[in-house]
């Protein structure tokens, strides 16, 4: 039985067909399907609910414009009426990834970091990037060996494009911030081509210690801003017409980890 | 139920924290508007009139507009305090308030129906520090922060909002229940009233054509049609405006469909009957019986060309220019969204895969008073291009191909060209995807945003120039996300079977979307009582003709209407039935019960009188330059890669998206650092085949200063060599066609019409020619033939402008090139043919010239040089491939090499030219079809084989250090230059 993964539609969501045909990769060989976050909502009409998938992923976009604050209009709606049902899908041991506007619906819902196993309250933003400028640019991201992330398992350096105007990670203080490392929360880091943490445009939107991706405590939950979803292909990288590029795309290892541990593990 | 009453949330971020949108403001306000300020913050404001309790509305505060990590806010109380002075900026009533919708519906998620009720209006406030008075306060708002077409401000300084406690702006809440009215015209009047009446009325209708209707009115057959409906044979205002809008420049093309007699240089007259038909439909026929893959052109919203043998690709081209004059961000953003719709509403609809926009602006540095009316460049350029952004990335397609054009007759209109592609199906449940068809009894059904007032008179505003008293009723703004859910939602219903046709509501909104779908079954009722509005208070004819976005309409069978209906709700779309088609041959529509409009089809879409101009072409003489020989080489390279329509644009392009969807194969930017300037787009639309699409376009106006005859076929050359460069065949590509000139009809107002229609129809003769001989049919164009300024005596025409953009299949991806040099050793070759042409060029621009020497297009040459190059490029002899175009050679060579981080070594005198060329003719000249090529040493035999009957130069090789040296024949070079440092030059000028 392949894994099966619902990728989530709606209301300016707009990387699902892509996020979709990672997970369906023959590589990768899970089963994806696009829900809508309505059909999701009132599950039982249309036979489709949380509890029937093993892994979650909520794509990048622009879910409701990003108006107010980016993500934040459809962490409330999914916290309304998903609440109850999130939190079992994550003891059930199952998996969440959050992409971009994904990741910062996560952490605004209080998913991610969870700092301490406190999946009710919001412990960091991801905000307005210092260049106050949307850019679409590729960086190079630093696993953490240490992270207990799922995802990121196996991975050491990868290059992946950012796209987004609110990217910038900031935690509630100083003492949050500790912890995030102490505790292996991140997942990954921007750094320059030679692996070191830099600045912009090596750091894209001045995320505190270059943080790029969190995970909760179990390592379940992985949220990043980086998109592994159009790394798929070898044309898909910027320079693939002038120098030697794997065989397989940086970004499907994410996708791959992920149907892995469900294939292992439930 | 408690009475509605008024909360004001304010929302900052805590101070301990960098507020970079307040930091780029405090930016734009010290370069752009020369005011030095200490610092700029912004606190947000959303006023909700509701009856939900006070601590319902604190509840709200907190968890949905509060970010708990870095903000503070505040309910019923000023958050500002320690400053000097503070700018509000709201909207105007009725202007689309993107952010207040959302609001509304995140509150309605949470408390449920109990919240219906409420409204949510947003501001934004600027905090200022810094020692400025009154007037420069002013300044700052109404001249950077607010648009007073769209929006309203207050500026206070700290006294003034001590006293006040605070600052408050008035709700814009819109529009109140009137009196219905349906007005009737008595057009037996003298001429004089007629042409009084179309103009007052913006109906844009000549004299000749409000003779037209009144005689049909006249008719007896129809005034007895029209008095068993209970109609007098006059008509209705929603009549007149129905007729106005289907009748206007902008839909019905008169010009370009109007007889015209020409005379050329010599006195020699012919008559054309349709430039469209004699040019334009004329080489796409032709073509048609050489290429196989035309599937739908010209009649529909967009052109369909087949993919393979499961999918087709769809595109059209637009431009937004008149509404970009006025409001630029909303002009903008409702270009592209709204261009979105056009594939979108082709045959079934489809899947938007990418946009395209190229825009002509007056350089932003421009400094001379501007006339009134007016707003400065450099705002109209951030503007247009924050709104594409905006609306761009916020739909989730990638923008990934475009230019940007800089010429002080832009300052008048600036033109906006916004294009979207799609790909659909073949077949959708066992039928062709691309044929619709609205049958009689099928319900008109419109789907997606509500009518308000934004945009009436759209369609007959752009068909006039802008004067003092254009009206800004015809602003909008775009909301993608409202229009995402809608095609989302379409998507899955078209998929499932739910409707028969689909068409957006653009331009003349219902009155056109539905008339052209009527055309279908014949005849319509149309019931404009049904319509949902976003404010009461709008009369019949405004409904028909409201031009607010984010709209389809849609032609549903009776039989499926519920499950169509059913999803809409289940997607939180809005779908509404507004009456049904008929085969009555009229269009009818009624409000409550009653007959508001009865035309009848036939008159309505074929009774435009056809125009009957003149045109006469007069080449003309401009002075023949002299220039210097430069002394420094180096520096005169620099000033060259450093010009508007030269340098990078990487800053504003990178602020696209350009990859989601995860399809991209060839990025904008390209080379060792990936900030090398990409020739043309490709992608790779389809997860198990590396087939492609490659995108491209040209653009030359500076060569219609000469003639439009050869500026036409450069932009079409340079649209398909661009092609070329990464992988494009000929007799695989399409191309649009969009054409934007000034008034061409002799008038009081234009003295020189005749001139100005002689450049057009020599720029469709061009068209003609080739287009067939390159085996490129155009398969979609649109036109906008008034973008003249004119008030006060000042009047400001643009150049004629045509922007092609073609769209091209090739068999894999894998084998696209890039134009970056890349390894030390390979060979450096230049293909195509150097004349002394450099009238129009930025050469002599640079230098305050015109000159005569246009570039010509040898198109048998060019023909032969693509065929050979496609070959070269598909058997994988070419490293990397360049496109010379503004800048020539010099521009070109560079480019590749700091592309690649590398240097080249060259000597240009083996460059194959016509004649003996001094060196910077050489390098600046702007002929045409030719190419900058890099070859491994393994490959140069194979190359140059077949290369062989075209002109191909190997001048030289790349270097390991990164200098391009040039060298004239002699030994010491004439350009020796750190290529790191011409790319510095080149980035800088618009690194904003």
């Amino acid at each position: 039985m392949k894994p099966r993964v619902l990728v989530l539609t709606g209301y300016g969501i707009n990387c699902d067909y892509e996020t979709q045909y990672a997970f369906n990769m023959p590589r990768v060989g899970g089963r994806a399907e696009r829900v809508h976050v309505n059909d999701l909502i009132d599950g039982t009409a249309v036979g489709k609910s949380l509890g029937d998938y093993d892994i979650l992923a909520i794509p990048g976009g622009f879910a409701h414009g990003d108006d107010i604050a980016a993500g934040k209009v459809l962490a409330n709606k999914l916290l309304n009426h998903l609440g109850e049902q999130l939190l079992r899908f994550i003891k059930d041991g199952k998996l969440i990834i959050g992409i971009c506007n994904g990741f910062q619906v996560l952490v605004k819902m209080g998913l991610l970091p969870a700092v301490g196993g406190r999946y009710d309250e919001q412990q960091v933003t991801l905000t307005y990037n210092d260049s106050n400028k949307f850019e679409d640019r590729w960086v190079y991201l630093s696993a953490n060996p240490e992270s207990r992330c799922i995802f990121t398992r196996g991975l050491d350096r990868i290059y992946l494009p950012v796209r987004h105007g609110e990217g910038k990670l900031v935690a509630r203080d100083p003492e949050t911030l500790r912890e995030l490392h102490a505790r292996g929360h991140v997942a990954l880091q921007y750094v320059d081509e030679e692996g070191n943490l830099s600045g912009y445009p090596g750091n894209p939107n001045g995320s505190q210690d270059n943080i790029a991706g969190l995970c909760d405590p179990t390592g379940r939950i992985f949220g990043l801003m980086p998109h592994p979803e159009v790394y798929v292909y070898p044309t898909n990288h910027p320079r693939w017409t002038r120098e030697k590029v794997p065989a397989e795309g940086m970004g499907v290892a994410v996708f791959r980890n992920a149907v892995r541990f469900i294939r292992e593990s439930l | 139920m408690c009475a509605l009453r008024t909360y004001r949330i304010e929302v900052g971020l805590r101070p301990e924290f960098l507020d970079a949108a307040g930091d780029s403001v405090k930016k734009n306000i010290v370069e752009d508007l020369f005011i030095p300020l200490d610092s700029v913050r912004i606190i947000r404001v959303y006023s909700i009139l509701t009856d939900l309790p006070r601590k319902d509305v604190e509840k709200l505060r907190r968890a949905l507009f509060t970010d708990p990590i870095i903000e503070i806010s505040t309910l019923d109380k000023p958050l500002a305090d320690d400053f000097s002075w503070i700018i509000e900026v709201g909207y105007k009533p009725g202007v689309t308030d993107n952010v207040g919708r959302t609001s509304r519906e995140a509150i309605v998620d949470i408390f449920g129906d109990e919240a219906r009720e409420c409204a949510v209006f947003t501001s934004k406030q600027y905090i200022i520090k810094g020692k400025i008075d009154r007037r420069q306060a002013e300044a700052i708002a109404g001249g950077l922060l607010a648009n007073d077409l769209i929006e309203q401000w207050r500026a206070v300084d700290c006294n003034e909002f001590k006293k006040d406690r605070g600052i408050s702006l008035p709700l814009p809440i819109a529009g109140k229940q009137g009196r219905v009215i349906v007005r009737t015209f008595d057009l037996d009047v003298s001429d004089g009233e007629l042409v009084r009446i179309s103009k007052e009325g913006i109906l844009s209708l000549s004299l000749e054509e409000m003779r037209e209707i009144r005689e049909h009115f006249h008719n007896e057959t129809v005034g007895r049609s029209r008095s068993r409906i209970g109609l007098a044979d006059k008509p209705t205002d929603v009549e007149l405006e129905c007729l106005a809008q289907t009748w206007s420049e902008h839909c019905k093309h008169k010009i370009f469909n109007a007889s015209i007699e020409y005379e050329d240089e010599d006195g020699r007259v012919e008559r054309i009957e349709s430039l469209f038909r004699t040019y334009i439909k004329k080489a796409t026929d032709e073509i048609s019986g050489r290429v196989p893959w035309l599937v739908s052109v010209f009649h529909d919203n967009a052109g369909v060309i087949r993919f393979n043998d499961r999918w087709n690709l769809v595109m059209k081209v637009e431009t937004h220019n008149s509404p970009s004059a006025l409001d630029p961000y909303g002009g903008a953003i409702t270009g592209i969204v709204g261009v979105n719709r056009d594939p979108f509403g082709t045959g079934k609809g489809c899947r938007l895969i990418f946009n395209v926009d190229t825009f002509c602006f007056a350089a932003p540095n421009y400094s001379k008073p501007l006339p009134p009316r007016l707003l400065h460049p450099k705002r109209v350029f951030k503007g247009v291009h924050r709104g594409v952004k905006d609306g761009a990335n916020q739909s989730g397609i990638p923008d990934i191909n475009g230019s940007i054009v800089f010429d002080e007759r832009y300052l008048g209109k600036p033109l906006v060209f916004c294009g979207t592609g799609g790909i659909m199906p073949t077949e959708i449940l066992g039928e062709p995807a691309h044929i619709k068809k609205a049958n009689p009894g099928d319900f008109i059904v419109m789907t997606g945003g509500r009518i308000g007032k934004d945009g009436i008179h759209g369609a007959t505003f752009s068909s006039e120039e802008l004067h003092g008293e254009s009206p800004t009723s015809a602003v909008q703004i775009g909301d993608a996300i409202t229009q995402k859910k809608m095609t989302d939602f379409l998507l899955e219903a078209r998929d499932l079977g739910l409707y028969r046709a689909i068409t957006d509501n653009g331009a003349g909104g219902l009155s056109s979307s539905v008339g052209e779908m009527a055309r279908m079954s014949n005849g319509c009722q149309l019931r404009l009582d049904k319509a949902p509005l976003k404010y009461p208070g709008l009369q019949p004819w405004e409904i028909l003709l409201s031009e607010a976005q984010e709209r389809m309409t849609l032609a549903v069978d009776p039989k499926k209407l519920e499950r169509f209906l059913h999803l809409a709700e289940r997607r939180g779309v809005e779908a509404t039935v507004l009456g049904n088609f008929t085969d009555s041959g009229n269009f009818q529509a009624l409000y409550n019960d009653k007959t508001v409009a009865y035309i009848d089809m036939e008159f309505l879409h074929e009774g435009v009188p056809e125009m009957r101009l003149r045109a006469a072409w007069e080449p003309p003489k401009h002075e023949e330059p002299d220039i210097p020989e430069p002394d420094d080489y180096n520096v005169m390279l620099e000033t060259m890669l450093a010009r508007l329509n030269v340098c990078s644009k990487e800053s504003l392009v990178r602020q696209y998206d350009h990859e989601v969807q995860g399809m991209s194969a060839l990025k904008p930017f390209v080379g060792a650092m990936n900030d090398g300037p990409g020739d043309a787009a490709v992608l790779k639309p389809l997860p198990d085949s590396y087939e492609g699409i490659v995108i491209s376009s040209g653009i030359c106006p500076r060569y219609s200063d000469i003639d439009t005859y050869h500026m036409t076929a450069c932009a079409i050359d340079e649209a398909t060599r661009n092609a070329v460069c990464v992988g494009g065949r000929l007799g695989s590509l399409a191309g649009l066609d969009n054409f934007c000139w000034p008034d061409p009809v002799q008038s009081d107002k234009t003295p020189d019409g005749q001139y100005k229609l002689a450049q057009l129809v020599r720029s469709n003769m061009a068209l003609y020619d080739y287009c067939t001989a390159y085996d490129l049919p155009c398969i979609s164009g649109k036109d906008s033939m008034k973008n003249d300024y004119m008030i006060g005596g000042v009047k400001i025409s643009v150049p004629p402008t045509l922007l092609f953009s073609v769209l091209g299949r090739m068999d894999d991806v894998r084998k696209a090139v890039s134009m970056d040099a890349k390894k030390p050793g390979h060979f450096v070759y230049v293909v195509g043919l150097t004349r002394n042409e450099l009238g129009g060029s930025e050469y002599f621009a640079h230098h305050g010239f015109i000159g005569n020497n246009v570039p010509k297009v040898d198109a048998s040459l060019a023909k032969k040089t693509y065929v050979a190059l496609a070959e070269a490029i598909d058997q994988r002899f070419v490293a990397s491939c360049h496109d010379c175009s503004d800048g020539g050679l010099g521009v070109a060579l560079a480019e590749t090499a700091f592309a690649g981080g590398l240097g080249i070594d060259a000597d240009i005198s083996l460059i194959t030219m016509d004649g003996a060329l001094r060196a910077d003719l050489l390098l600046f000249s702007e002929s045409q079809s030719r190419f900058v090529v890099t070859v491994a040493g393994r490959k140069r035999k194979e190359f140059e084989s077949v290369m062989g009957n075209v002109p191909c130069a190997r001048i030289g090789k790349v270097t390991e250090a990164p200098v391009l040296k040039l060298s004239a024949g002699s030994k010491s070079p004439i350009v020796s230059a750190d290529v790191f440092k011409l790319k510095q030059a080149w980035q800088r000028p618009l690194n904003w």
